[in-house]
């Protein structure tokens, strides 16, 4: 059973990505009593599935690592995984909350020693992946997985490969027995960062996701430059694991979009231009990268980075919404059609893979409760909506820099909520 | 009206004013979808997208004397897939309006031929009557080209007679509304909402 000591003085962080991560430790940091409840078995979120920053390119892992490190330091801070938000009631210093805990299957007396894994064959999608490989039956989330233990998969159960990880365990840390378990805690002040999921490339139907093996999202492409992972680090098409030199980006994939989303994500333009670098990262002079775009929106400081990328002769620049996405069957390179509006030039350009920058949409369309939110579904910092607070993505389509500082906002105003509370109790 | 009374002040005026569903054209971002999702694209003069920027340039001439918009086949490709929601597809047919009210319109271009036929058999009993926009249609370039394309078109022509899809009798009068006067009445109201709206305009 999952013991939880917490007060109307508690501050409850929704979500362990980088935005609840943050907001977490900072008001831990402040001697604040925090929980934090993440969905996934492990926390860092999005940000962990991502191979480089930008601007600067440095990897996520370092920073991942240093909160890591914070939260593992912190005595205030409670990190409880597997975890979903489904109820609040209460008000503004005095909340009730119940959480729905998920059964790992796995206890803390998990080394990751790895001997359950290797004992069973049975495969599943590998989420962190996006699909692109699976993982076996007992896993270990990634390789800088916080916390650093195995989940078993809970389709595995029930089955034979599921008893075989059990005995493979040397240190009894498999408990096949493990069951849902439903906990009622009490905050003072909750904090939703929830993030963002990117929007599903298949209902934009002219791009023909669903159809094209050689039609990726930007964040698979991410995934496909993790040295571990679904390919080893190298930049291949699915199709027929043939090297992709001639990548093209298709921007504003389901952003700025009546039809899709209809607000600008604002990290999709960065996020190509830094994909690009990846491109020319493995493959040098034989990079050939087309980047289709309406406008590049790199704002303020990221002008510099988008002028580096302007200078590369490998990296061009087409003004043109694509408008339709074909396949060369004989090659299957996808092949772009359109026409540009600097000339109103009509193309039909063969790639070896195309890149949708898609969108980011809010999960918070999955609520348990109920929030104000704007039109396109990001929680507002309205009164009504008490003290919970939104923090990073779930407020905004935001990059990291802006997001942990939104994260950062909201800790102050959570941690201001829970003072007040003890003020009254004196 | 007189031709050039707008050029020096703003095409895009003229046009959000007088063209139905005109006052979109200023929602354009230029994205290029609708040029490279129109079937036709590839044969027509300007694309929709060079359209709407040739507007903004004030290109008034070279807007309205095109044949681009009579193109146009109402497939709606691209409203459905116009980021902005842009009925474009209306926006042409608006256009190639406009410019056959001013007299504008390329005279030999068939789409516009056919429009004209189609309205005034429409309008002189208020039902189409098919065998007579065929026939008008078959030799709308002229006697000979007239009885190829009739003799070519013949086997389907019988069959729609076998089948009772068509009729002789509709070559002596033909079918038409039950209330001639009426409908005849609603189309002069609807001539005296354009012109007063013209007017207004105008002045």
């Amino acid at each position: 059973m999952t013991e939880v000591i917490a007060t109307n003085e508690t501050i409850l962080v929704v979500g362990g990505g980088i935005s609840g991560m943050t907001a977490a430790l900072e008001a831990a940091e402040t001697g604040k009593q925090v929980i934090l409840v993440e969905k996934r078995a492990y926390v860092g979120g999005r940000v962990s599935q991502l191979y480089k920053y930008f601007p600067k390119l440095c990897h996520p892992t370092c920073g991942l690592e240093i909160n890591q490190r914070r939260a593992k330091q912190n005595p205030n801070l409670r990190i409880i995984t597997m975890a979903e938000v489904s109820d609040v009631n209460g008000e503004a210093g005095d909340y009730s909350v119940k959480v729905k805990i998920s059964p790992r299957y796995v206890n803390d007396n998990c080394t990751a020693c790895g001997d359950c894994g290797r004992a069973v064959e049975s495969e599943f999608d590998d989420e962190y992946n996006y699909g692109l490989s699976k993982h076996k039956g007992a896993f270990l989330p990634h390789k800088n997985a916080y916390p650093y233990q195995y989940a078993i998969d809970p389709a595995m159960i029930g089955t034979d490969d599921a008893t075989k990880a059990k005995e493979a365990c040397k240190v009894d840390a498999i408990d096949l027995d493990m069951a849902e378990e439903n906990i009622e805690l009490k905050a003072g002040a909750i904090i939703w960062a929830t993030g963002w999921r990117p929007y599903d490339a298949a209902k934009i139907q002219p791009y023909g996701y669903d159809r094209y093996d050689n039609v990726i999202t930007s964040v698979e492409f991410e995934r496909l430059m993790d040295q571990a992972g679904p390919t080893g680090g190298k930049l291949i098409r699915p199709s027929d694991g043939k090297e992709a030199k001639n990548v093209a980006f298709i921007q504003c994939a389901g952003s700025r979009d009546r039809n899709h989303l209809t607000h600008c994500s604002r990290i999709c333009c960065m996020a190509s231009l830094k994909q690009s670098t990846y491109v020319d990262e493995q493959f040098g002079d034989d990079a050939d990268v087309s980047i289709y775009y309406i406008d590049i929106r790199a704002i303020d400081r990221f002008e510099d980075f988008y002028k580096k990328v302007q200078a590369n002769d490998n990296v061009k620049f087409i003004k043109s919404k694509v408008a339709s996405i074909t396949l060369d069957k004989a090659s299957q390179n996808p092949i772009l059609n359109g026409v540009d509006t600097e000339g109103y030039h009509r193309y039909a350009n063969q790639h070896d893979l195309v890149v949708l920058a898609v969108g980011m949409e809010p999960s918070v369309a999955e609520f348990p409760i109920t929030l104000t939110t704007n039109s396109n579904g990001f929680i507002e910092a309205d009164d009504s909506n008490g003290a919970i607070f939104g923090a990073g993505c779930s407020t905004d389509a935001l990059d990291v820099n802006r997001a942990v500082q939104s994260a950062t906002a909201s800790a102050l105003r959570a941690v201001q909520v829970v003072n007040k509370v003890a003020k009254a109790e004196g | 009206m007189s031709g050039n009374k707008y050029k020096s002040t703003s095409f895009l005026k003229e046009v959000e004013a007088n063209v139905e569903q005109g006052d979109w054209v200023k929602m354009c971002m230029q994205c290029g979808v609708c040029a490279g999702s129109c079937p036709l694209g590839n044969h027509w003069e300007h694309t929709p997208q060079k359209i709407f920027m040739m507007i903004r340039a004030g290109k008034r001439d070279e807007v309205l004397t095109s044949d681009a918009m009579w193109m146009c086949t109402s497939c709606y490709n691209c409203i459905v897939r116009c980021p902005r929601e842009l009925p474009i597809t209306h926006i042409m047919h608006g256009l190639a309006t406009y410019s056959k009210r001013l007299g504008l319109a390329p005279a030999n271009n068939p789409t516009q031929k056919f429009a004209e036929l189609f309205w005034k058999n429409l309008t002189k009993k208020g039902r189409v009557n098919e065998l007579k926009l065929g026939i008008a249609l078959y030799f709308m370039n002229g006697i000979g080209e007239g009885i190829k394309t009739s003799l070519k078109m013949k086997d389907i022509g019988l069959g729609m007679l076998k089948t009772k899809r068509m009729s002789v009798a509709e070559m002596f009068g033909g079918h038409g509304v039950k209330d001639k006067s009426g409908f005849d009445a609603m189309l002069k109201k609807a001539f005296e909402i354009e012109e007063a709206k013209l007017k207004k305009f105008d002045s």
